[in-house]
């Protein structure tokens, strides 16, 4: 009986017990208090590279086009433009407006792109500039940035010529990178600029007005913002940084945050608070990747080919990963990627393996009889809670299942990005987000001359197709291409899709109209409100 | 005792440059470039960064770049690799205040609750309250840091739920009630340990002579507890306190992780993992002269509790 | 006259009738008599049969994942249903119903007749309704309990996106619990504010194959057999792993690195303190500015260091390695305790006049003020004991320690605290048995300084 009671007491301590009033949403003054899970490191849109800097840059600055609440492109500083295979024209509004009243202009796009490619700045996203003409060669240091295909024909006309046909440019100019930069205020920053509040100014819906690092970031409405009758909220008060999800939900919980992501651990406690769960697709695949150089056992097809009949990555998905949201991986090219006019994995439907245990045993007999020893595998992670679950998973299924001995190294991030430059790796657990809303940004990631391909997997046909499509703005032959480029990597078993991640999230109930991106800023306050 | 303390200073400093020199060459040994990321860049753009960072230099010039710019009156340790805008200067000065005064909070727990509880266990040796301080002792090392801080915020969510209205801040900073409950989760360690030192010395010298002449003369036992007791069983405790010090006011990772407090404490860790050299040598040189500090404070100390302590 | 004589000399006075104690046989006779120590010896031997010997007793390998029973809490073997291999599952999409609303309503009603579409089982649970009007779409919840509200639906497990599509397979890590699944209709982006609720208790199954290669049956079995699965005494962890058997294999790690580790650096600390202390001067000076030169090294950086310096592979488990690097690193504050100690009983009296009748340094030390140490002393030992293992837990944790699978008490703890709400026994059994070779410590501790220490044998 005394334990009966005990144990119910206990319950009745952890578990919880009613509501806390909540300030984190105040529909009078249009606020809301958010947390974000680490400081922006870096908050100069030409160089930014991580999630969290790109999320307050969508909120503070704005490019050319930006996305709708739907994700599709709409136009921001440029009102209207115009794409050729050789070029694209943009004319800018004359009410874009920086925070200190000052006009948008032309220039100071092309300041910020010659910026972002001059190779002293060393932005490591120069790259999603090369649609524009020399800017390889410029960021390369071959040619000075004067070179750049960009002029301002006048103050609100924008010109690019670009280095060669690409039907998605407009896609690319939304990103963080694109953003304008004024080259007065630049300058009067010297080496400052970026490091304070005061030492940016903004062209976007919201202002940074007062930030403390590592504690808290205050954004507030943008005055001289254009479409500034669009956005309801007045301010957004970052008052918490800190990467413990479990601390998120105690915050929100506590009344004090209204938006918070929910992970495996978190989700069953935040059921019990009888609150709305939401569910997003991030748009990233999560896969392993093989390292396909010489000597390595794993570069040996039949090794692969047994383990892509053995993985099943619904049982990932549903027994290990267990969080509602995440896709079993079917193809490196997840499900939302666009095809010619729907999606690419209905008009291409990607092959699959089937679970055969006898299959796999028959394509590591061969392995084994072309190796003559199969060393033990090595499966390099990177030291996240989640990566090692997912390894010890994989680990304990390829022993089971076929026998095949695998080893986990865990490393921590800068030693695995170490060895997974040099090689030094069998199997390595990898992921890839997109930049931006073409089939391209995981088409390219095996080809040979991509430096992200860290496996160096070469396969000249692979590389042809992908020249295809980069070379052509016909939307057939460029999906084509993708789809026989996905059949390669089937039949070649070049990775080992796992899952497409997905998350789920709570949300105040009072606060509406935010916006979950697979590109830009995410999650977008920008057209948010609080309701009554 | 003040030749004593400025010999002292001088090793202090000495030791503070081991300290930098030994780190300088093993963070150079680690395998793993500070410069790589998750996107792989172009030659050129790697020399570039390179060149910023100075890390073209061959690893003696850039020790002796260190070096010079380590010289007072203005001590530079460079901006940050991973936050490319903000100096390490800035980084320490920031949120060193804020580990400090959750530190000095966490020991002034830590401290008066362990002469307490230790005393008493002292007291009342083999008898109830003995027993069930030390169960709580055993369990507060047995238990991971991680545990309590989780099981300490969740406590708060609860009673704040109970009283439907949030009374004590779950995490954050900025006022007193946002600190009580991570100092307290954060001493807990050291409580649990200067607890048991306090018993043991306590234990010893509660029977020592002059403890029963001073009975017998009729002294009260607070004022024997206070002037005889305490005086010589606290010197295995300040011993443990200086470093301890040091430690916790800049070591309070997990707190600081779970409550979001914007400290230096997660600095330590993270620099390492992400490779960031100038914030590594910063907070490692920050960190060592603050503990030879304490160190020495606490041998100057020494000779002030026990008059027969000679350091010399 | 005389009226006293000269006592005789009879060597009945001066015989001895006791054997003469040396200081460690009295020492060790009295720990004999310790209750504390009595206890603590129990629970040594406990642990030494729960490391040693309990794996040829449960022999489970602590490494076999069990997916159909993941985190599960301790409970008797359980049943399950053997059924055939799973069958994909095919979209239901029906033919005369339009994908897309002809034309946006404010309005519509609650999917009619969701129902279930063959037996729910834990390897899938198959949902169906009719169409509803209006509708573009359609999003599924899971509850585990019942839902008092639009806002109370629980798990948001996925969704459809045409108003024909009218089914739902959810194989999210199902349990033999009951659920309660909701169906709200959109319009293929937003909620109407209307469901239907379902309520499901699937049965556990395992399927033929797997029940195969787990010998959990013969050949003979056929689908609708009943079965009985593994049994896990103290549950399962996140990867359906036995805990039973994962922590007899993390006891062989935690108790070496929690017991051996300690054990050099208290060693280490007390002599390189006692000799700081006692010989005072610059050789104090020297020796303890390295011990603080030591301690103000950043720890996990030289810890990278030691893993690639003693060539430690990938997958290796550096385990002396990492002892060796555990006690490089943590020696320093048992040896500055130590150090204060000898600094204040130096100059007791009879450390003078242990010296005034000849003794030599060495016998100073280790016969008179050493011992004087052991409370201190044993206090660092037994704190030394959880922060090695938990600094072990840290270590393998972010790879430098222990590889997977192979568990140790630490690492389980750092698992654990994740689930600690909702499968608290994870977090509990290895924290327990922490606590257990900490009280072991802490009671031997508490026994040897009674034993030991003079000042407390002089009272009895």
């Amino acid at each position: 009986m005394r334990l009966i009671l005990a144990a119910h007491l206990l319950s009745v301590t952890f578990c919880c017990y009613g509501q806390v009033a909540a300030t984190s949403v105040d529909y009078a003054t249009q606020t809301i208090t958010h947390a974000l899970t680490q400081e922006p490191p870096q908050l100069n849109s030409m160089k930014a590279t991580d999630q969290v800097s790109v999320e307050i840059l969508g909120h503070v600055m704005e490019g050319l086009v930006r996305y709708d609440r739907r994700g599709n492109i709409t136009p921001g500083v440029a009102e209207r433009w115009e794409v050729t295979d050789s070029s694209a024209t943009f004319w800018l509004r004359g009410d874009a407006k920086w925070s200190d009243g000052k006009p948008v202009t032309a220039h100071d796009f092309i300041f910020a792109w010659k910026n972002a490619l001059d190779p002293k700045t060393a932005s490591e996203y120069a790259f999603i500039l090369y649609a524009l003409k020399n800017a390889e060669a410029i960021n390369k240091g071959e040619l000075p940035t004067s070179a750049l295909g960009v002029t301002a024909s006048d103050d609100y006309t924008l010109v690019v010529t670009l280095e060669r046909p690409i039907g998605y440019f407009i896609n690319l100019t939304a990103f963080t990178t694109y953003y304008p930069v004024r080259r007065d205020f630049y300058e009067s920053r010297g080496t400052r600029y970026a490091a304070d509040a005061k030492d940016l100014i903004y062209n976007g819906a919201f202002t940074i007005s007062e930030w403390v690092h590592s504690a808290s970031l205050k954004m507030e409405k943008n005055p001289h913002y254009w479409d500034r009758n669009s956005i309801t909220l007045n301010a957004i008060n970052i008052d918490y940084i800190t990467a413990d999800t479990r601390a998120h939900l105690n915050l929100f919980i506590d009344g004090k945050i209204a938006h918070t992501g929910l992970d495996g651990e978190t989700y069953k406690d935040a059921l019990t608070q009888k609150l709305r769960i939401n569910s997003f697709t991030t748009g990233s695949v999560f896969f392993l990747e093989y390292n396909h150089r010489p000597g390595r056992a794993t570069g040996n097809i039949n090794i692969r080919k047994a383990i892509q009949h053995v993985f099943d990555p619904a049982e990932m998905v549903n027994r290990v990963l267990a969080t509602p949201g995440n896709l079993p991986g079917k193809s490196l090219f997840p499900a939302w990627v666009k095809g010619v006019s729907g999606k690419f994995r209905d008009e291409y439907p990607p092959p699959t393996a089937t679970i055969d245990l006898n299959k796999a045993q028959q394509y590591l007999s061969a392995a084994r009889a072309e190796l003559k020893d199969i060393p033990p595998l090595v499966l390099l992670v990177s030291d996240s809670p989640i990566a090692s679950k997912q390894a010890e998973y994989v680990q304990g299924l390829l022993l089971s299942k076929l026998g095949l001995k695998i080893v986990v190294d865990k490393q921590t991030f800068k030693q695995r990005l170490a060895k997974m430059s040099s090689g030094d790796f069998d199997i390595v657990g990898a992921g890839w987000g997109p930049d931006f809303d073409d089939v391209m940004t995981f088409g390219d990631l095996f080809a040979s001359w991509n430096l992200n391909n860290r496996g160096r997997y070469t396969n000249p046909e692979y590389d042809r197709l992908v020249r295809v499509a980069m070379d052509s703005t016909v939307p057939t032959v460029r999906m084509d291409a993708m789809g026989e480029l996905q059949q390669i990597l089937f039949d070649d078993a070049v990775l080992l899709p796992q899952y497409e991640q997905g998350i789920i999230y709570l949300q105040h109930p009072k606060l509406k109209g935010v916006t979950r991106r697979v590109f830009g800023p995410d999650p977008d306050f920008t057209y948010a409100r609080v309701v009554k | 005792m003040l030749i004593y303390t400025l010999k002292r200073l001088v090793a202090g400093i000495i030791t503070v440059w081991f300290i930098a020199t030994a780190t300088f060459i093993a963070m150079h040994q680690v395998p793993g470039d500070p410069l790589m990321n998750d996107k792989a860049v172009s030659d050129e753009i790697r020399q570039n960064l390179e060149q910023r960072y100075g890390l073209d230099k061959p690893v003696s010039q850039q020790y002796l770049i260190f070096l010079r710019n380590m010289l007072p009156p203005d001590p530079d340790f460079g901006i940050s690799f991973t936050q490319q805008n903000r100096r390490v200067n800035d980084i320490i000065k920031d949120h060193f205040p804020v580990s400090a005064i959750l530190g000095l909070l966490a020991i002034t727990f830590a401290t008066l609750g362990g002469i307490l509880f230790g005393a008493l266990t002292a007291i009342y040796r083999n008898r109830l309250p003995d027993f069930i301080i030390m169960f709580l002792v055993i369990l507060g090392i047995s238990v991971p840091s991680f545990v309590f801080a989780a099981l300490g915020q969740l406590l708060l969510v609860n009673v704040n739920a109970l009283i439907g209205y949030s009374l004590i801040p779950v995490a954050g900073w900025g006022t007193v009630m946002h600190m009580l409950m991570p100092s307290l989760v954060l001493g807990l360690g050291t409580m649990a340990l200067l607890t048991r030192l306090m018993r043991s010395s306590m234990l010893e010298v509660v029977n020592e002579d002059y403890i029963k002449t001073a009975r017998a003369k009729g002294l009260s036992p607070i004022r024997i507890f206070f002037k005889h007791q305490l005086r010589n069983a606290i010197l295995p405790v300040i011993t443990i306190l200086g470093p301890q010090i040091a430690a916790i006011t800049t070591g309070g990772f997990v707190v600081e992780y779970v409550f979001a407090i914007p400290g230096l404490g997660r600095y330590f860790i993270q620099a390492v993992q992400q490779l960031d050299y100038t914030v590594i040598m910063g907070t490692t040189v920050f960190y060592g002269a603050f503990l030879v500090l304490m160190v020495i404070t606490v041998d100057v100390l020494y000779g002030f509790i026990d008059p027969r302590v000679r350091l010399q | 006259m005389i009226d006293f004589s000269p006592a005789e000399k009879s060597v009945a006075t001066e015989q001895i009738t006791r054997p003469s104690l040396s200081y460690w046989q009295d020492a060790w006779q009295r720990l004999k008599k310790n209750t504390r120590a009595i206890i603590s010896l129990y629970i040594i031997v406990f642990l030494a049969f729960f490391t040693i010997l309990g794996p040829f007793v449960w022999q489970v390998d602590p490494a076999l994942q069990d997916l159909n029973q993941v985190s599960q809490a301790p409970a008797l073997p359980k049943q399950a249903l053997l059924s055939g291999a799973y069958e994909q599952w095919q979209r239901i999409v029906i033919q005369d119903f339009p994908a897309e609303p002809d034309a946006y309503r404010e309005q519509v009603d609650a999917p009619e007749s969701l129902r279930l579409i063959d037996i729910a089982t834990t390897q899938g649970i198959r949902l169906a309704w009719n169409p509803v009007e209006g509708a573009g779409g359609y999003n599924i919840y899971r509850n585990e309990r019942y839902p008092e509200g639009f806002n109370d639906l629980g798990l948001p497990l996925g969704s459809t996106y045409a108003g024909n599509e009218i089914g739902y397979e959810d194989r999210l890590s199902l349990e033999p619990f009951t659920y309660y699944y909701s169906v709200v209709p959109t319009d293929g982006f937003d909620e109407y504010e209307v469901y239907s609720v379902l309520t499901v208790t699937p049965q556990l199954t395992i399927t033929i194959d797997e029940a195969k290669a787990r010998n959990l049956v013969s050949d003979t079995a056929t689908p609708g057999d009943v079965v009985f699965l593994e049994f896990h005494p103290l549950g399962t962890d996140y990867l359906g792993r036995d805990m039973l058997a994962r922590l007899m294999e993390g006891a062989r790690v935690s108790l070496f690195i929690g017991i051996f580790a300690p054990f050099f650096f208290v060693l280490f600390g007390i002599a390189y303190g006692g000799f700081a202390g006692y010989f005072g001067g610059r050789l104090d000076a020297v020796l303890m500015r390295f011990a603080d030169f030591v301690v103000a090294l950043p720890f996990l950086l030289f810890m990278i260091l030691f893993k690639i310096a003693f060539g430690v592979g990938p997958g290796e488990s550096g385990i002396i390695p990492m002892l060796i690097a555990l006690v490089l690193l943590s020696w320093p504050a048992t040896a500055r305790l130590v150090r204060g100690q000898v600094l204040q009983i130096r100059e007791q009296g009879y450390i003078e006049a242990a010296r005034l009748l000849g003794g030599r340094d060495y016998y100073l030390i280790f016969r008179h003020i050493i011992p004087n140490t052991m409370g201190v002393i044993l206090v660092t030992l037994t704190f030394a004991v959880p922060a090695a293992i938990f600094t072990e837990a840290f270590l393998s944790f972010i790879g430098m320690g222990v590889v997977p699978p192979t568990p140790s008490w630490g690492s389980m703890c750092n698992e654990g605290v994740k689930t600690m709400l909702s499968h608290p026994h994870e977090l509990i059994f290895p924290a327990v048995l922490i606590s257990i070779t900490v009280l072991a410590f802490n009671l031997l501790g508490d026994g040897l300084t009674e034993a030991l220490d003079s000042r407390l044998r002089s009272r009895e």
